[in-house]
């Protein structure tokens, strides 16, 4: 049909500047959002709101106590997450052969990347804080995370891996070395930009994640820095939720400052993966 | 596997990896086991009818679901009308029109967008875009199905536009070359020969995309108004509704562990992962069938 077109030529113009501007569209609300958040949030960043304990019920002071927690819970996803995500697929990449099992495992890693984010907090909520019986804590909280990030990690470090070129795999068995010398020397260092990406990718959801914290370690107000895995934490995403919903009368300086911190640690995650992948496509031998 | 024997600490290191490949397995079986033995008693303990009834009130024990489901529904097909235009094109954009160097602007900014935490968009939703459409639209309030559709559209079109662009990357370059032998514009090449021949890439990116907004939690709590009401006419897009997401995560804090509400909000939660299970596997099955097909073709 569409080939009856009077004019192909003025179709395509037409066509192509309404695609480029449906582009636009897309990506200008993202610009806009970072440029306004940016606009609003900068007055409000000094060194007291980045460095100093809530005052006078959140209204005054900083947010260190949600931005520390953050840190925390990030780190505490990686320990997890990392090296179950990056074992996983090996598994998948090296050792896995295409049968009903890897099959199975496959629809797993898509389930768990379909779950809804409150759904793993219940899920946390009944493995880790009460059949566990970690409490509502930075600990229960971390491996909530952690599940939720693993088919992150996982599919992006099989694809990584599976990159690797083949032949390196039969030249190194060939030299007398085993599956596992193979892996460790040759197959992990060649995908490690790839890995890496995987993982600050993983890493930056689970950090703006609310939902998965919500009933498993993150606590509404707490001036103090927390000083175990036991103990429960502000969050910055969970703050941001809190002073803008639930706190009556917050000064609105201290949410946009909020926002903008936020944003940043996420807008620095981006910036890393960026880094990595630039250098490592100038880098690459094959 | 070559016949030489393991040492122990390689043994150690191959059992422990394949043992980590299993993992995902074991996790969705412990989603699942303590999702259902905290949701199924919610069936016994609050009867049928009143849990597929239209009224939700937990204090005075209505626990209808009704409202939620649909309500849940509402804001995901009202995102979709918006993301899926939108992250089709700017993929097609991306992978076919799009000159070098604006795909490496495009790639990352989409990146980022699918890195904003969600609360983020709910928090400029209630400060910037429900004001607006409230008074745009001289609405009694902004925080509706209306503010929820547009966030949740732009959090879906990350998933759409990268799922897409992979499909669209993937069709062979011959497809495009023969096209283009045959005379035809560049237009008529991606919408008749490469599009249709990553239609279920795209298919399965849309689905995908969908699954994201019924299980988005934040920003709908934050941007629908969470009135637990019955959707009724299309109108219901200008009124504050409550998904299934933002009932479990705005009650869950203050109900007593083991009571009949908690247990519905598990119910709720096995509800939610049901619906988003039977799109995740739709959506594989179909990019399977994919690669089979095109296995075919270039064997």
């Amino acid at each position: 049909m569409r080939l009856r077109f009077h004019n192909p030529r003025l179709t395509e113009k037409i066509g192509t500047i309404f695609v480029t501007l449906v582009a636009l569209s897309a990506v200008l609300p993202i610009l806009a959002i970072v440029v306004y958040i940016v606009y609003q949030g900068s007055p409000a960043i000094n060194w007291e709101f980045v460095s100093a304990m809530p005052r006078n019920g959140m209204h005054e002071g900083g947010i260190l106590p949600a931005i520390v927690g953050t840190l925390y819970l990030t780190v505490g996803t990686a320990i997890f997450s990392v090296p179950v995500g990056v074992a996983a697929a090996i598994y998948l990449s090296e050792y896995a052969v295409d049968n009903a099992l890897t099959r199975n495992i496959r629809l797993a890693i898509i389930n768990l990347a379909g779950i809804p984010s409150v759904v793993y907090g219940l899920f946390g909520l009944g493995l880790f804080v009460i059949f566990l019986n970690f409490g509502t804590s930075i600990l229960a909280a971390s491996l909530t995370l952690s599940i939720m990030t693993l088919p992150v990690i996982i599919s992006t470090t099989e694809e990584a891996l599976r990159a690797v070129p083949q032949s390196f795999r039969v030249v190194s068995t060939s030299l007398g070395a085993t599956k596992w010398q193979t892996i460790r020397r040759l197959v992990l260092p060649q995908a490690l930009p790839g890995i890496l990406t995987g993982v600050v990718l993983g890493l930056e959801r689970a950090a703006g994640e609310t939902a998965p914290i919500l009933f498993t370690g993150a606590a509404f107000f707490l001036p103090r820095l927390p000083n175990s895995p036991f103990d429960a934490t502000m969050a910055l995403p969970y703050h941001l939720y809190v002073i803008s919903t639930q706190v009556p009368g917050m000064p609105i300086q201290i949410q946009y400052g909020t926002v903008m911190v936020l944003m940043m640690f996420v807008l620095f995650m981006n910036l890393i993966v960026t880094f990595i992948r630039s250098r490592a496509r100038a880098r690459r031998q094959w | 596997m070559t016949g030489k024997k393991l040492t122990p600490k390689e043994w150690m290191i191959t059992r422990s990896i394949q043992f980590s490949g299993f993992s995902s397995i074991i996790f969705v079986l412990l989603i699942l086991y303590f999702l259902i033995a905290q949701g199924m008693p919610a069936l016994t303990e609050v009867p049928l009818k009143s849990l597929f009834s239209v009224r939700w009130y937990p204090i005075e024990s209505y626990f209808g679901i009704l409202p939620l489901v649909l309500g849940s529904l509402v804001v995901t097909i009202g995102a979709s009308i918006v993301a899926v235009p939108l992250g089709v094109l700017t993929a097609v954009y991306i992978a076919e029109i799009a000159p070098f160097w604006a795909k490496e602007i495009l790639k990352p900014m989409v990146e980022l967008l699918a890195g904003l935490p969600s609360v983020v968009l709910g928090f400029l939703g209630i400060l910037v875009v429900s004001p607006f459409l409230r008074d745009v639209l001289h609405l009694p309030t902004g925080l509706t199905a209306l503010s929820g559709s547009l966030l949740l559209g732009l959090i879906a079109v990350p998933t759409i536009v990268s799922i897409s662009e992979d499909a669209l990357n993937n069709v062979p370059d011959t497809y495009r070359h023969g096209a283009l032998a045959l005379g035809v514009t560049r237009w008529q090449m991606i919408w008749g020969v490469v599009v249709p021949a990553a239609r279920s890439g795209i298919l399965t990116a849309i689905m995908l995309g969908v699954g994201r907004t019924i299980g988005e939690t934040m920003t709908v709590m934050m941007v629908t108004g969470n009135a637990p009401v019955m959707p009724e006419s299309f109108e219901v897009l200008f009124m504050p509704i409550r998904t299934m997401t933002a009932t479990i995560a705005s009650e869950m804090g203050e109900v007593a562990s083991g009571s009949p509400h908690y247990h519905v909000l598990f119910f709720i939660a096995v509800v939610l992962f049901v619906f988003t299970l039977i799109v995740n596997i739709v959506a594989s099955k179909i990019s399977f069938r994919k690669m089979n097909r095109s296995e075919r073709i270039l064997s």
